[in-house]
């Protein structure tokens, strides 16, 4: 068995007219936490959506568990996303059931368990976020984080072997934040599952993960454990891990020269 | 000048190719709802709970529309039946209007302004927000999940709206043309069950309103499963549903009309 649960090897993909992954290379060990990291528009969520299956490469292969992910007919898709939990960005709960419906609905579609043993482990994995106690809300009364730790736990409601987390930390407050890091890391090791975390949030992030991908230009730019990246010299990990307005990464957007544009616009 | 008609021409084929290629995929989004259907008849609480949504709550503009559609054919029927002296043909008028045409042709339009809008909204809000993403990680089919319990409660719902429909026009036009115009009740009642044929009017009806349930629901559920996941595309794929339902509607009852007669 590979120490790698999941391992993408020279991937391309691409929409229209424009290549986002231009023969990238990442391996995930089992049990590790490993974040990637990148721009906006940079392709991480797109990524994800790749290891899960639901976006076919143009080039190159992703392998979970040592199955190639995109030549898979339906049921062995669906096998693979059995071992797979994804926390959306805004949580995607489903706005018509409550809370603990949520939680249960994994359970109920893919278990024939009794409601007294679904119960059990909903409460279980309600408990494990700290929200037992919102078990009857309507995921339309939670707040942004809580609805972030409600799908965590619908997320791991079946004990997968990976998890995967869209920017997990976007529009948390500090303490929603310091709740969620803490939370991936626990249920990590708790579970034995591999983390792939797609984030912005380099203090967050290097706190507790165990290694990181640098994605610019549909490439891996650089990757190693949190500590080496924060003493790179990599003028692009620089500008990144210190927040640094202009650099590799330029603050403006492609456009012609500023003189001409403006000149041409007062002769409109 | 050359540029600007290759301009409009190109503006054209692109919306030609644009149309025949959300045919096809509507085609083929179908073939799938029917493929899926099996696992929703499973769970067929699913399809219940839709009915409930789709059905029962577009009950109320449905019943309150036919009352006011018989009483109006009544007073139509009877001011210029009564110029010929057979106002006592008043109640087959309103009857072989609602049961042939009104009942399926209305309930479909309505159907397609309250529940399909509805479905188109809420399944364009589930991709918008990621639901139906959600699901598909969680190996669960949206479609078998989602949209196929839909279709088969707006197939289901609809032959009996249209029968409501028809029955509560009917009670509307004998309210206007007996207590209020004052035809014989027993004329209104006999002429009525002498010229309605099970076959030829009834069944017909039903046939229709079962042909304009597939085509509003699958319309509505296509839409919504197609919509662009923002604001302005859920609100764009609302109005597609309600205009391509009443043209579908229209159209269709044209053609089964015509096969119908020369049957």
């Amino acid at each position: 068995m590979s120490d790698n649960i999941v391992e993408i090897d020279n991937l391309s993909f691409g929409y229209k007219t424009r290549l986002l992954h231009k023969g990238i290379n990442m391996q995930f060990p089992r049990g590790k936490v490993v974040a990637i990291m990148g721009g906006s528009g940079s392709g991480k969520t797109t990524l994800l959506r790749l290891i899960g299956g639901q976006l076919k490469p143009s080039g190159g292969e992703v392998r979970v568990a040592g199955q190639v992910v995109h030549k898979q007919d339906r049921k062995g898709l669906q096998k693979l996303r059995r071992k797979m939990g994804m926390l959306f960005q805004q949580g995607a709960l489903f706005t018509d059931l409550s809370v603990y419906e949520n939680v249960a609905f994994p359970i109920r579609e893919h278990t024939d368990l009794p409601e007294s043993m679904i119960r059990d482990l909903v409460m279980m994995k309600l408990n494990a976020v700290g929200l037992r106690g919102a078990r009857d809300l309507k995921a339309t009364e939670l707040s942004g984080g809580m609805a972030r730790r409600v799908a965590l736990a619908r997320a791991v409601a079946l004990d997968p072997a990976i998890i995967m987390y869209d920017e997990p930390f976007a529009g948390l407050d500090p303490i929603s934040m310091a709740v969620i890091c803490n939370l991936i890391r626990k249920l990590n090791d708790a579970l034995g599952a591999t983390s792939i975390i797609v984030t912005h949030d380099v203090q967050e992030v290097f706190a507790f993960a165990d290694y990181v991908y640098f994605v610019a230009d549909g490439v891996v730019a650089a990757e190693g454990a949190p500590e080496d990246l924060r003493k790179s010299e990599l003028p692009f990990v620089h500008q990144f891990v210190h927040g640094e307005v202009d650099g590799p990464v330029p603050f403006h957007y492609r456009a012609p020269d500023y003189r001409q544009d403006i000149l041409r616009s007062a002769n409109v | 000048m050359f540029s600007a008609v290759a301009s409009v021409l190109s503006g054209i084929g692109h919306r030609v190719i644009d149309s025949l290629w959300r045919f096809g995929a509507s085609i083929r989004f179908f073939f799938y709802v029917l493929i899926y259907s099996g696992e929703s008849f499973r769970r067929l609480h699913l399809t219940i709970r839709e009915i409930y949504f789709t059905g029962v709550l577009s009950l109320i503009i449905i019943l309150v529309s036919a009352f006011f559609v018989g009483m109006v054919l009544a007073l139509q029927g009877y001011n210029t039946l009564q110029r010929y002296g057979s106002s006592e043909a008043i109640g087959v008028l309103v009857a072989l209007s609602l049961v042939r045409e009104l009942g399926p042709v209305v309930t479909a339009l309505l159907f397609a302004g309250r529940a399909g809008t509805a479905i188109t909204a809420e399944i364009g809000l589930m991709r918008a927000t990621e639901q139906l993403s959600a699901m598909e990680m969680m190996a669960v089919s949206p479609v078998a999940r989602v949209v196929a319990p839909r279709f088969w409660a707006g197939v289901f719902s609809m032959p009996l709206l249209a029968a409501l429909f028809s029955m509560v026009g009917v009670l509307g036009g004998y309210l206007v043309a007996v207590p209020l115009i004052g035809v014989d009740a027993g004329a209104f009642w006999s002429q009525m069950q002498a010229s309605v044929d099970f076959r030829e009017d009834i069944v017909n009806g039903v046939i229709k309103s079962v042909v304009f349930g597939v085509a509003c629901t699958m319309i509505a559920l296509f839409e919504g499963f197609d919509a662009p996941p923002t604001a302005e595309g859920v609100s764009r794929a609302t109005t597609r549903t309600v205009v391509n339902s009443s043209l579908a509607v229209l159209g269709l009852d044209f053609v089964m009309t015509s096969f119908m007669i020369v049957a």
